[in-house]
């Protein structure tokens, strides 16, 4: 476009992409409430239409209680493997180097392609009926498939990218002179690692344990087929408001729904909200 | 460089870690990861193809096998397309259009991130099912959500859009301004600049947004289950369909484990291939940027 003239073509151009501008703004805020709004207001309309009541209700259910126990319990775990050897693989990924090192970061996203569904597939072809390693603990009379052990192991599977995802690039970055400096002082290996590194990598780190946390509470595909659903032994929380649903228990599904996105939501925001000002202290 | 090469000289004695500590630490995330990742995925290949393709055959011919794979390479490309353009729309809104309740949109962006994909299939059969005012409102006019393809598209358009948004954003907030200026002052209008200047310095992240988004849509389970229905031939996706091959009930399946191996395989590692891709795009650019 030539501007005719010089005063009146800036202005005339300004008005034409204000207007631009709050379209953009208002077909992305359509998007994102039709998409995300509206139905979070819709689950928060059902599950507490039926007030307080309803709510104590479904937590006065001894499956109720015993789902969310169990989806802790899992979570605690898998959390805690996927932290510590997560940060085995981050230090092995970022400071070291060795042929194949691409193979080995690739193997750390092939959870993230995996569906939650063959995740559990795959521990019902190792330790199922017929599975590679079931006639070994069968003979010892442990019990992997429709018990918690099978539920943990593709619970840790599928949050293994978490830890490792946040922290590799922040080991990257920060480099090794602090350490080398601790090092050269005397300090010994590990209390490099607990005085000057582990503080450096804090927020990064539990960024990517409560990602590991919420995407375990929430896991529901792979610890479907893994668990046999036994009401009251081997159902989770998401199990529970697939069964809640199935059997016109659809109250108790909402609260139950409900109920864990609400402790992801908070675990998420307070964590990044922590972050955000520790990233904003160190740019200060 | 000058610090990193001065203490790699003063520390060589002591600071470089010993080989037996290095080896300790390779040790342990191989073995982490040999057991957690490679055995999983070995125990796929052999259990699905250790006797030629017999067992991809059956699967295939189980009924509502072709259909449920159908609808989730279509439905996984439909998702990738239409996040890739409105993430990368919220990526631009996000970064350069000021206006109020900016962050909170920011937040919400994120809470995919946050929701059980479970939860969100109940939120979206809460609001847009049969039972629902809005969902009831538009099934009498003609469109059915819930149980229905459109459903699935809402649920894994839900659980995908964080990624192009996130991989778009970053790169936006880091783009020079002086290019756009420029057109802008030749007399280049919004779109056309947006088109030519800042279009192509985003591409490679809205392709690594909108390849993640069909990778992850393709394996989708939790969002999808209570949505769709699960209507063979119909409104059946392959994640769900792989379930019920393994569920003791399963209709016509010889050796349901076997079978559901063989289509997992296929799908996801496709799946795969589709990751490793973005992550070459991704590094590719960080090296041309560097």
């Amino acid at each position: 476009m030539s501007a005719p003239g010089v005063t009146t073509g800036p202005i005339r151009k300004d008005r034409r992409g204000r207007a631009a501008r709050v379209s953009l703004v208002g077909v992305a805020l359509l998007y994102v409430v039709v998409l995300i709004v509206a139905p979070l207001g819709g689950i928060l309309y059902y599950g507490l239409r039926s007030g307080l009541g309803a709510i104590g209700d479904t937590f006065a259910q001894g499956d109720v209680t015993h789902a969310f126990y169990l989806t802790f319990v899992i979570m605690l775990i898998a959390v805690a493997v996927t932290t510590v050897f997560g940060i085995v693989v981050a230090f092995v990924l970022a400071r070291d180097d060795f042929p194949g090192k691409s193979l080995v970061s690739a193997l750390v996203n092939l959870p993230l392609a995996v569906s939650p569904v063959v995740v559990g597939l795959m521990a019902v072809l190792l330790f199922g009926r017929g599975g590679w390693f079931e006639p070994f603990f069968a003979a010892r009379g442990i019990q992997i498939m429709f018990a918690l052990p099978s539920m943990v192991i593709v619970t840790i599977f599928i949050s293994i990218p978490f830890v490792i995802r946040e922290v590799v690039p922040l080991l990257e970055e920060l480099g090794m002179d602090e350490e080398q400096a601790a090092w050269t002082l005397g300090a010994s290996r590990l209390q490099t690692f607990f005085r000057i590194t582990l503080p450096n990598i804090r927020w990064g780190l539990f960024y990517g344990m409560a990602l590991s946390a919420a995407r375990s509470i929430g896991e529901v595909g792979a610890v479907l087929v893994v668990s046999g659903q036994l009401q009251g032994r081997t159902e989770t929380a998401t199990l529970y408001i697939l069964r809640a649903f199935d059997q016109y228990q659809a109250e108790r599904g909402y609260v139950v729904a409900l109920t864990l996105a609400a402790f992801s939501i908070v675990l998420l925001m307070t964590i990044e909200f922590f972050k955000r000002r520790s990233t904003k202290a160190m740019a200060r | 460089m000058v610090a990193q090469a001065a203490s790699r000289l003063s520390g060589r004695a002591r600071s470089n870690p010993g080989a037996s500590a290095r080896w300790t630490l390779r040790g342990t995330a191989f073995f982490y990861l040999g057991l957690f990742v490679v055995l999983p995925v070995a125990v796929i290949l052999q259990r699905g193809y250790g006797d030629g393709l017999t067992n991809l055959k059956d699967a295939l011919d189980t009924f509502g096998a072709w259909n449920a794979i159908r609808l989730t390479v279509v439905m996984a490309l439909v998702t990738a397309i239409v996040n890739g353009v409105f993430g990368t729309l919220l990526a631009y809104v996000l970064v350069r259009i000021p206006f109020p309740g900016r962050e909170v949109v920011s937040a919400i962006v994120d809470l995919p991130f946050a929701i059980p994909t479970l939860v969100a299939g109940v939120m979206l059969v809460a609001l847009y099912g049969p039972s629902s005012a809005v969902g009831g409102w538009f099934q009498d006019h003609g469109l059915k959500i819930v149980f229905a393809p459109p459903g699935i598209l809402l649920a894994l358009l839900f659980v995908t859009l964080p990624l192009v948004v996130r991989r778009v954003q970053p790169v936006l907030s880091e783009l020079d301004h002086e290019e756009e200026e420029a057109a802008h002052t030749l007399g280049a209008g919004g779109w056309t600049t947006f088109r030519k200047i800042v279009l192509p310095a985003l591409r490679p992240a809205i392709v690594a947004g909108a390849l993640l988004v069909f990778a992850r849509s393709l394996g989708e389970f939790g969002a999808i289950v209570f949505v769709s229905g699960n209507i063979p031939n119909k409104t059946l996706t392959a994640p769900v369909f792989i379930t019920q091959l393994l569920s003791p009930t399963s209709y016509g399946a010889t050796n349901g484990p076997g079978e559901a191996a063989a289509i997992a395989a296929l799908l996801f590692g496709l799946a795969f291939v589709v990751v490793l891709l973005t992550e070459k795009l991704i590094s590719g650019r960080l090296e041309r940027t560097q």
